[in-house]
């Protein structure tokens, strides 16, 4: 089963006790922005076979989103951050590096 | 190609059966070619057969990066239906099934069509009111289904408990020419089709790029090489994000495993197909005696084709309750595939940002039943760059917010 560690509560969370909540780190377009952008930001989606930036929410823990870096092929969990930032962070890279040499992400390397 | 017959069976059983063709070819590739369709799944091989048998566009490559029908439309649990609840999905999955009908004289190959009778339950109230819905916007699209109540689905159906106290058979949306048919034969019988026409099926072949000038597509890169084409069409259901990001574009999709499982065999028990939407499960029985059981996809995007275990428990404990004589049946195999789930839950059939690209993609859950309507729609579609099968389908709706919503009408997975 696939498992995270929540950094908001510290608990290790099996994925029926987690909320999924799609790729992360998308950026909002709301009313007035034009129709490719919204659609863009509305459905169109990475979709990557490989290292894959998302969002979780430890539903039946401490009720907190955040972030986690997951490998889509192996299930494989590259590590959890805070859900207060626009990119993961330098260290969750650095891990991703080790396991996937070459990697990128949409805007991401 | 030599057709195949009850002569034919007798002709060879008295020369040891030495006399038979090779199903389909396996061609080096040439340079180029007219058309070349990515993915050798039901939905490329029927496209590649539409084009030949309605356009006479025969020089085309299918190309496959494993075997053909090893996708999907090897790993689904074969059900036939068209009660959808939006005009253009009555029309292509209506257009499918006539096809499957005639199918197997068609192809000059057994595809097992049995329309054997799909019977969606209604165990909510909500379930009640959406299948008499359903059922009213199926008889202004011509497409035959009934409301049946719980006594006449008990009828049909024995070994049904029809009063489980959690989740009571209220009555059930009843498509009497819905059923199954043999998924491999499907693939296998358009691929041999194809191969007679001419066509090269090229397998084990794995496209890596997809070269371009001026906005145009000039071909593909492949493990064989680069292979050029004046069209191509991008047909590879779960895969479809990772193709369109060598083409340069996104897709409104998102892959996600989807499972089912058999059981051992047993005597004939149930000659129905049975979905059950609320619990999230559906059943059928096989010809070698099987109950095959679908079940839902896991909630995160994903590309290994195994899936969530807790979710086969989910299913079976809920299909239990309504079919209370499996409860005792052991599980023979277990498998997963990789299903494309568009935002609005419909298929896309459609251009792409590249003017000689083509995309069939987004069957997600339920493509199986589609695969000739597809084929004929998306083949007119890559000829003549328009076809009302396939219209309402483009990938612009998500733009334009015209969205094809059947997530209501599909469910579960099927
Ligand atoms: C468990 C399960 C149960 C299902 N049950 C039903 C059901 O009961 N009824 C129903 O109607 N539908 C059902 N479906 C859905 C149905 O199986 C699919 O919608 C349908 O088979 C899709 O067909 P396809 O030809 O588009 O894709 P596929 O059959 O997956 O074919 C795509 C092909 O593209 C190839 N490919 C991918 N990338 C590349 C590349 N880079 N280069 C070359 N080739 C490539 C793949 O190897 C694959 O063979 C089910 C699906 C699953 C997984
Ligand atoms: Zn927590």
């Amino acid at each position: 089963m696939l498992t995270f560690n929540c950094p908001c509560c510290g608990l290790d969370k099996d994925e029926t006790e987690l909320g999924y909540g799609g790729q992360a780190h998308l950026k909002r377009f709301g009313p007035g922005s034009d129709d490719a952008d919204f659609e863009d930001y509305m459905f169109n989606r990475i979709n990557p076979k490989g290292v894959h930036f998302e969002r979780w929410r430890c539903a039946s823990g401490c009720g907190k989103w955040f972030h986690a870096a997951r490998c889509t092929m192996t299930m494989e969990v590259f590590g959890t951050y805070a859900a207060q930032t626009f990119e993961p962070p330098q260290s969750i890279k650095d891990a991703i590096t080790a396991k996937r040499p070459g990697w990128s992400w949409g805007n991401f390397k | 190609m030599k057709r195949y017959s009850a002569f034919a069976i007798a002709r060879e059983a008295f020369r040891q059966h030495k006399g038979w063709d090779r199903a389909w070819g396996n061609p080096e590739p040439k340079k180029e070619y007219d058309v070349i369709i990515i993915g050798a799944g039901g939905h490329g091989l029927a496209t590649a057969y539409y084009l030949g048998k309605n356009f006479g566009i025969t020089n085309v490559a299918v190309i496959e990066k494993g075997w053909l029908g090893g996708g999907n439309t090897g790993r689904n649990t074969t059900i036939i239906r068209s009660n959808y609840l939006q005009d253009p999905s009555a029309a292509i999955y209506e257009k499918a099934r006539g096809l499957y009908e005639n199918l197997s004289q068609d192809l000059n190959y057994n595809i097992m069509f049995s329309p054997r009778g799909v019977l969606m339950l209604a165990q909510t109230e909500h379930e009640v009111r959406g299948y008499k819905r359903t059922a009213q916007a199926n008889s202004l699209q011509g497409v035959t289904t009934e409301f049946i109540g719980p006594q006449k689905v008990k009828q049909i159906c024995p070994i049904m408990n029809i009063d489980g106290p959690r989740y009571p058979v209220l009555g059930g949306l009843w498509q009497a020419r819905g059923g199954t048919a043999r998924h491999d034969a499907v693939a296998w019988g358009y691929a041999r089709a194809c191969s007679d026409m001419g066509m090269h099926i090229l397998q084990k072949t794995e496209v890596t790029g997809v070269t371009q000038e001026g906005g145009d597509v000039t071909g593909v890169e492949t493990s064989r090489g680069h292979i050029g084409c004046k069209k191509l069409g991008i047909v590879v259901a779960g895969n479809s994000g990772v193709v369109a990001d060598m083409a340069g574009f996104r897709l409104p999709i998102e892959s996600v495993p989807l499972q089912a499982l058999v059981s051992e065999p047993i005597k004939p028990c149930m000659d129905i197909v049975v979905m059950a939407n609320t619990v999230h499960g559906y059943m059928s029985q096989s010809d070698k005696g099987e109950m095959v059981i679908g079940g839902g996809t896991d909630a995160f995007n994903g590309y290994h084709q195994r899936g969530s275990f807790h979710h086969l428990e989910e299913t079976v404990r809920a299909l239990v309750e309504t079919f209370p004589m499996i409860a005792r049946l052991k599980m023979l195999r277990h498998w997963g595939g990789i299903v494309d789930v568009t935002g609005d839950r419909s298929p896309i059939l459609s251009k792409t940002p590249l003017g000689n690209c083509f995309i069939n993609s987004g069957w997600g859950t339920g493509g199986f039943k589609a695969i000739p309507g597809s084929g004929w729609g998306f083949a007119e579609l890559m000829a003549k760059g328009h076809s009302p099968l396939t219209a309402e389908f483009g990938l612009d709706r998500f733009r334009e917010g015209r969205f094809i919503d059947e997530s209501v009408a599909a469910g579960v997975a099927h």
